[in-house]
């Protein structure tokens, strides 16, 4: 029974010092950017690996789920005679939720594994050992340059992937179920409101952070050679992944909430 | 130029150094040996102000180190370079990144100096040729060379070794002893090899050190230790005499430990 006690303890300490060492971080790198050196050009390449490397993947999937949510919402919308108003439903429905925490999942799943995978491997070869006897403060080097990029880039992809949503959602409403342009798109509009936009940026940003943090945090706390570096790219990946989906619905409460 | 007094660390509760007390004077090599998880390694990290000890004092050309946070041991770290075990070259930077790293990062000299300074480091280790190369392109001597390159470049006074020799074969082995042994002669550099290789450790030491399980075993010249009657000793020495009588291992006390074979008659011929 003691050992038990004592195990669950354990755990909990465990917990609250992994928030506190996250939170440590998140602080140094939110430091690191109002502090010289600024590492421009590393943070134009993160900007460029980030954004411009997760296009493809972003575009296959707003794509997709526009054309989906063509599809489905016109089975649902048929019996009331409102398929006409389709893209009313695929621009709320992706601009609000289905856009942000999609991007984010499979920019996480490119973007945050590799962030993970590449300061694991560092870690376990003595590089940020050797980043601090060089006097650099790793985390103002490897950490900070990320998160800049990924602020910015995440956003930016999440307001490409609503925008290839709506086209993929044209396609399908215009060549399958004949409905005008015309009016595809101006219902597509009307329907958003301007809080809508601003939502549907904040959400990205938050997302932007998590997926950047979690990869750096999971990445420079890997231990047990190659082995952790398998467990601590897992770790970003599924953690992240779990994180999105979460704050989504708290920051989706709040929304509804503020109105 | 360091002074470690009554040092104590421990992971995870178990101790790794001591009550752990040494001194390595300007201008000295030291080589500390001992067997792989002895604390050595350990040392090298605390002079780096990678890791703090858990009590004791270090001192660093008189300055204590210990409980220093990370941006006030920036220039300390200046002074020093340390080559890694694995050599740790950034993936990323070509052999040129990688050597003039520090001085890039400082922003204190112009380009023209710094390329010049890297050409002058590299000729050193004789791969001034490698310039544009990545760590991926390099053999495993060839990365340790460059590391020792990158070491010399900010002109440090201290340079930390870690298994300098390790997983080289025997040319590249020698090759990185002499080069240690030319910075010493030359340059008059203060250095610390951390080694478990002998052949090493005779060519560079002015003092060794021995260490075992967090405690110092032996403190003197290589003819000392040639001479040092500790079994322990001995037997890192010589394992080839001491463990080539069938059923002798290596304790964990450092001596030897005598299996000796019990038949049971049931087992299964």
């Amino acid at each position: 029974m003691d050992s038990l006690v004592v195990r669950l303890d354990d755990t909990l300490k465990g917990y609250v010092l992994t928030v506190q060492e996250f939170a440590e971080l998140c602080a140094a790198a939110f430091a690191g950017a109002f502090r010289r050196p600024w590492y421009l050009r590393d943070t134009l390449y993160h900007m460029d690996q980030i954004g411009v490397g997760s296009l493809f993947i972003v575009i296959l999937t707003g794509t997709f789920t526009g054309m989906v949510l063509a599809l489905q919402g016109a089975i649902q919308l048929e019996p009331y005679g409102a398929v006409q108003y389709i893209s009313r439903l695929i621009s709320t429905s992706v601009v609000r939720e289905l856009g942000p925490v999609l991007a984010a999942l499979m920019i996480a799943g490119r973007v945050g594994s590799g962030i993970a995978s590449e300061l694991a491997s560092m870690q376990v070869t003595e590089q940020i050992d050797a980043l601090r006897a060089e006097g650099t403060d790793p985390i103002k080097k490897l950490v900070t340059p990320r998160l800049v990029a990924s602020l910015i880039m995440v956003p930016v992809l999440t307001v490409i992937t609503n925008g290839i949503a709506l086209l993929g959602g044209f396609l399908i409403a215009n060549f399958y179920l004949s409905i005008d342009p015309y009016f595809y798109w101006t219902w597509a509009f009307e329907a958003l409101r301007f809080h809508d936009l601003i939502y549907g940026l904040i959400k990205p940003t938050v997302f932007g952070f998590i997926i950047c943090m979690v990869g750096c945090y999971a990445g420079l706390n890997t231990a047990g050679g190659t082995v952790g570096v398998g467990e601590s790219t897992t770790q970003a990946m599924v953690t992240s992944s779990i994180l999105i989906l979460m704050t989504d619905f708290f920051m989706t409460k709040v929304f509804v909430f503020l109105g | 130029m360091i002074k470690f007094t009554d040092v104590c660390v421990k992971f995870d509760g178990r101790p790794v150094l001591k009550d752990f007390t040494m001194e390595v004077p300007t201008g000295e090599t030291l080589v500390i040996l001992g067997g792989s998880g002895g604390g050595k390694t350990t040392m090298l990290r605390l002079i780096l102000g990678l890791l703090h000890p858990d009590s004791g004092s270090i001192l660093v050309d008189g300055q204590e180190i210990v409980g220093l946070p990370e941006r006030d041991m920036v220039p300390i770290r200046a002074r020093m370079a340390m080559v890694f075990q694995g050599s740790a070259l950034f993936d990323s930077l070509s052999v040129r990144e990688n050597v003039g790293y520090r001085l890039y990062e400082e922003g204190a000299l112009s380009d023209y100096a710094i390329e010049r300074l890297v050409v002058l480091s590299l000729c050193f280790v004789g791969l001034e040729d490698t310039l544009e190369k990545m760590p991926a392109e390099l053999s495993g001597g060839m990365k340790k060379r460059v590391a020792i390159a990158r070491a010399l470049a900010c002109s440090p006074k201290l340079i930390l070794y870690d298994e300098p020799t390790a997983g080289l074969d025997p040319i590249n082995a020698h090759l990185i002893s002499e080069l240690i042994r030319r910075l010493q002669k030359e340059q008059h550099l203060t250095q610390v090899v951390v080694t478990h290789d002998l052949d090493t450790a005779y060519r560079v030491a002015d003092r060794l050190l021995m260490v075992h399980r967090g405690e110092k075993l032996f403190d003197g010249t290589v003819d000392m230790l040639k001479t040092a009657d500790d079994p322990r000793i001995r037997t890192f020495l010589s394992p080839q005499e001491v463990l080539a009588t069938p059923g002798c291992f290596p304790a964990k006390d450092g001596g030897i430990r005598v299996v000796t074979p019990t038949m049971d008659e049931e087992s299964p011929a």
